[in-house]
């Protein structure tokens, strides 16, 4: 399996304050990969860093090409959907709008997209015309992942998807993106907290610390060690 | 400020030597341009106490020369008062006027503020229009007396020199530290017992004084012709660039800006191609251009100084 | 589409405007001259409108207020002109700077606009003034001050309905707004440009993560602006019958008023504040003596300073929390 995205030596700021000290990892094409770790720990960072909304240096390489210096909207182009923390809902627009900018950079009928998207996400059907501000958070993040879905990326860039969910929610979050991984076979790197329900959709882990990697292998192994569970998972 | 350094006193008293020595040097003509250096350059010291000093952003203190220049060419043409006297008058008529715009001002800020005043300032040459009884129309109003251009580069550039020092007294004093204060935060200022409606108010008033003066000789400087073309918008959006290449508050900065607008036109007559009349604005225009977009950090603290000049938080 | 644009606004809002048209309806059926004036002052608020909306599609994707705008406008009709003396039909001259002013407002914000605005927002608007002041002198520069005088775009014809008199030219000027901000709307609405200005100017970090070109969308927006400042200039100038430089500053401080009577951020509140100032303005005018042609633009800034004073964020605008 070829490595899909891969970060070589990655460092990022905000000013004049450093929050990766070079952090180097790689998702395979087809897997689902997360980014755990304590808060600021720099997992935010890692994917903005990758969507090229910071400040970054250091090698990332995206399907074997560097990404260098293209401006966010480039490497949204490139098939890389970043779906961020706050999930960037368009909140003045309608649902069907937020959907329609999903699709912004695909040609061509999105009619088949659009009706897959209302297979996962039946609810929203309804909601069409609504303002999608209006939504709950936990609608909002599902109206979040079906945009993500519209772009049709190769790879899915997820921040804290769990945030603020009630734990129904979350674990409807998860099915989806454990579903949209093994149907429509798309690459997923997740950043999450909640490090018991990442480690069980993917297939490999990242520990994050201070802005390095402390930490990393299979989900089992992580897993299955109780030292490593209580130091760096929190459980 | 505190007490200046040496040397900026050693260049302060050099600058004040070379402005009180030149008008032996040069011509009439040039006496009379220096004069209206030295009108922008109140006017312009004015809008810095307003910008730097408390935060507010005016592009209206055309309006307040307006009236300046007005009173003392109608004080002069209705009571043959003495000249110098007028200027007085417009000092503390302009003051008041100043702290009126001052009270509304309170509730507006940034953009807001911005347009008000700009509003202002197209607003008021209409006024002689209409009340053309008692304000000349658009004929204008004459005074009785007019002054040699000799005269008028003494008394300008001394009441700039005046004033100069008049605000630096006020701001270096309790009034000067409110108005930093305010400046900085806004919050902080309010919760340390300062009043803001008070300072803020005080510095529309201060400025538009001070832009009322600069009136009041720039009308003497047209031959104590005060008119409503002379006051259109443009003249307020001079003060506005020149406070912006002046920076904050240096006397080197006040004085480049205050060249940089007055002597300008004058220069730019000599231009190849556009030359004439216009070559003035089409100069001024693409150099404004130019040094914002040349200039790595915009004009010295000035742009930063206007607060809330963005209405929307700034978020991802 | 109406029933979302309403639902939005507050019902003291909804009611005043009802309110409004309710005493237009009945003081023109009462008096042919409240008509009249009335009709007018919406022809000359459609002008006034054009100009807002191009005020506040700038504003709301940037926060930029341009000062440049009313000088571009004129600059702009300087060129029909010129087109015209160059032999060009007057509709042909008409959709060609269009074209020009589009072409224009585009070139502006990349060339000019996008360096600063990595700097400050105030930066940006002392720019805008730099422009005001540079395109004044060019204009100057090339035609000079004196009048110039450009064929009447809809004739001369005056229509008398029921003992009203109103103008071909005041019907023309309303429908071709009309037909502006209908167009203009139906390309934000339904088209993915549209859809990516509109995402450009809410949420550009957002609009980026999906590939939005947000840079090019506010070209985009510019180049629309000074198209609609075009269409403004033109109906002044058809409206006022001569042409010169002071065109379109007293038309951009009521563009001003009625921006911010409608609310900045709000596109419909640009249009609607524009015709109600425009028809008020001419009624006041007409009823109200010591209001003459020159205290208009002093009467404006009073509306101008009441609104920001009592509702800073216009009829349509949504009350903004200021952060303490």
């Amino acid at each position: 399996m070829t490595a899909l995205l891969e970060l070589e030596d990655v460092e990022a700021r905000y000013g004049p304050i450093k929050a990766l000290h070079g952090v180097s990892l790689s998702v395979d094409e087809g897997a689902v990969v997360a980014v755990l770790g304590a808060n600021g720990a720099g997992k935010t960072t890692t994917l903005r860093a990758i969507s090229n909304t910071v400040r970054r240096s250091g090698e990332i390489r995206f399907a074997g090409k560097p990404l260098g210096r293209r401006p966010a909207e480039s490497v949204a182009r490139l098939g890389i959907a970043h779906l961020p923390e706050g999930r960037g809902t368009f909140s003045e627009l309608t649902v069907a709008e937020n959907l329609r900018l999903g699709a912004y950079t695909r040609r061509g009928a999105l009619k088949a997209d659009t009706e897959r998207v209302f297979a996962y996400f039946p609810w929203l059907a309804e909601r069409r015309h609504q303002q999608a501000g209006t939504l709950s958070g936990g609608e909002q993040q599902m109206l979040a992942l079906a945009r993500g879905f519209m772009q049709r990326p190769r790879l899915l860039l997820l921040d804290e998807p769990s945030l603020g969910l009630a734990p129904v929610l979350v674990t409807e979050i998860f099915r989806i993106i454990r579903e949209l991984n093994e149907s429509e076979g798309m690459t997923v790197l997740v950043v999450e907290q909640n490090a018991h329900l990442a480690l069980q959709v993917a297939s490999t882990a990242y520990v994050l610390e201070v802005g390095k990697v402390a930490l990393s292998g299979p989900s089992e192994e992580l897993q299955s060690h109780e030292s490593v569970r209580r130091s760096y998972l929190g459980y | 400020m505190t007490r200046p350094p040496l040397s900026a006193l050693v260049a302060g008293a050099i600058a004040a030597a070379v402005i009180a020595l030149l008008p032996f040097a040069i011509s009439d003509y040039h006496q009379a341009l220096f004069a209206q250096v030295a009108v922008f350059f109140i006017a312009i010291l004015g809008l810095n106490i307003l910008v730097g000093y408390s935060g507010q952003i005016s592009i209206g203190h055309g309006a307040f020369m307006a009236i300046g220049g007005y009173t003392t060419a109608i004080l002069s043409r209705d009571h043959h008062t003495n000249l110098v006297l007028t200027m007085l008058v417009a000092f503390v008529l302009c003051f008041v006027c100043g702290l009126l715009l001052g009270l509304p001002a309170l509730r507006l800020s940034g953009v807001y503020l911005a347009l008000a005043t700009f509003a202002l300032a197209v607003s008021v040459p209409q006024l002689p229009l209409k009340f053309d009884k008692f304000l000349g129309g658009s004929g204008g109003v004459q005074s009785a007396k007019t002054v040699s251009h000799t005269w008028l580069y003494g008394v300008s550039w001394l009441t700039a020199a005046i004033l100069f020092v008049l605000g630096w007294l006020i701001l270096r004093g309790r009034v000067g530290r409110a108005f930093r204060a305010v400046r900085d935060s806004e919050v902080a200022a309010v919760s340390s017992g300062i009043q803001l409606p008070i300072y803020k108010t005080l510095a529309f008033g201060i400025s538009a004084a001070y832009a009322g003066v600069a009136g009041s000789l720039f009308v003497l400087g047209t031959n104590g012709f005060a008119q409503p073309n002379e006051f259109q918008v443009i003249l307020s959006l001079q003060i506005l660039v020149g406070a912006a290449v002046a920076g904050l508050g240096s006397l080197w900065g006040i004085l480049v800006g205050a060249a940089f607008v007055g002597l300008l036109p004058t220069i730019s007559k000599d231009v190849p191609v556009v030359g004439s009349a216009h070559g003035q604005d089409v100069v001024f225009g693409l150099l404004v251009v130019l040094v914002m977009l040349l200039l790595p950090q915009g004009f010295a603290g000035f742009l930063g100084a206007v607060k809330r000049f963005r209405t929307r938080p700034d978020t991802p | 589409m109406a029933a979302r644009l309403l639902s939005g606004v507050a019902r003291p809002v909804n009611g005043l405007l009802l309110a409004a048209a309710i005493f237009l309806l009945i003081g023109s059926l009462k008096s042919e001259i409240f008509a009249q004036q009335t009709v007018a002052g919406v022809a000359q608020g459609a002008v006034y409108g054009s100009l807002a909306l191009a005020l506040v599609l700038i504003y709301r994707a940037t926060e930029v207020i341009n000062f440049a705008q009313g000088e571009l406008a004129m600059a702009t009709t300087y060129i029909a002109y010129q087109l015209i003396q160059w032999g060009v039909s007057y509709w042909l001259a008409f959709f060609l700077t269009l074209a020009i002013a589009f072409v224009i407002g585009f070139g502006t914000q990349v060339l000019v606009i996008r360096p600063v605005m990595h700097k400050s927002v105030i930066a940006v608007v002392i720019v805008t003034v730099g422009l005001f002041v540079l395109i004044d002198g060019l204009v100057l520069w090339k035609w000079g001050g004196d009048l110039k005088f450009m064929p009447a775009p809809f004739g001369q014809t005056v229509y008398h309905w029921g003992g009203v008199a109103i103008s071909r030219q005041d019907i023309g000027t309303i429908l071709l707004s009309i037909v502006t901000v209908v167009l203009l709307w139906a390309l934000f609405q339904f088209t993915k440009v549209g859809l990516g200005m509109r995402a450009a100017a809410l949420r550009p970090a957002a609009a980026r993560l999906v590939g939005v070109r947000v840079d090019w969308m506010l070209a985009i927006g510019w180049g629309l602006a000074a198209l609609l400042g075009a269409v403004a200039g033109l109906m002044t100038e058809a409206n006022q019958f001569i042409l010169q430089p002071s065109l379109m500053q007293a038309v951009l401080l009521y563009a001003f008023a009625a921006a911010v009577l409608g609310g900045l951020e709000s596109p419909a509140g640009a249009v609607v504040g524009g015709v109600l100032l425009g028809i008020f303005l001419n009624l006041i005018g007409q009823y109200v003596h010591f209001i003459t042609a020159p205290l208009r633009l002093p009467f404006a800034f009073a509306v101008l300073l009441a609104v920001l004073l009592v509702k800073p964020s216009g009829l349509f605008g949504e009350r903004r929390v200021r952060k303490v």
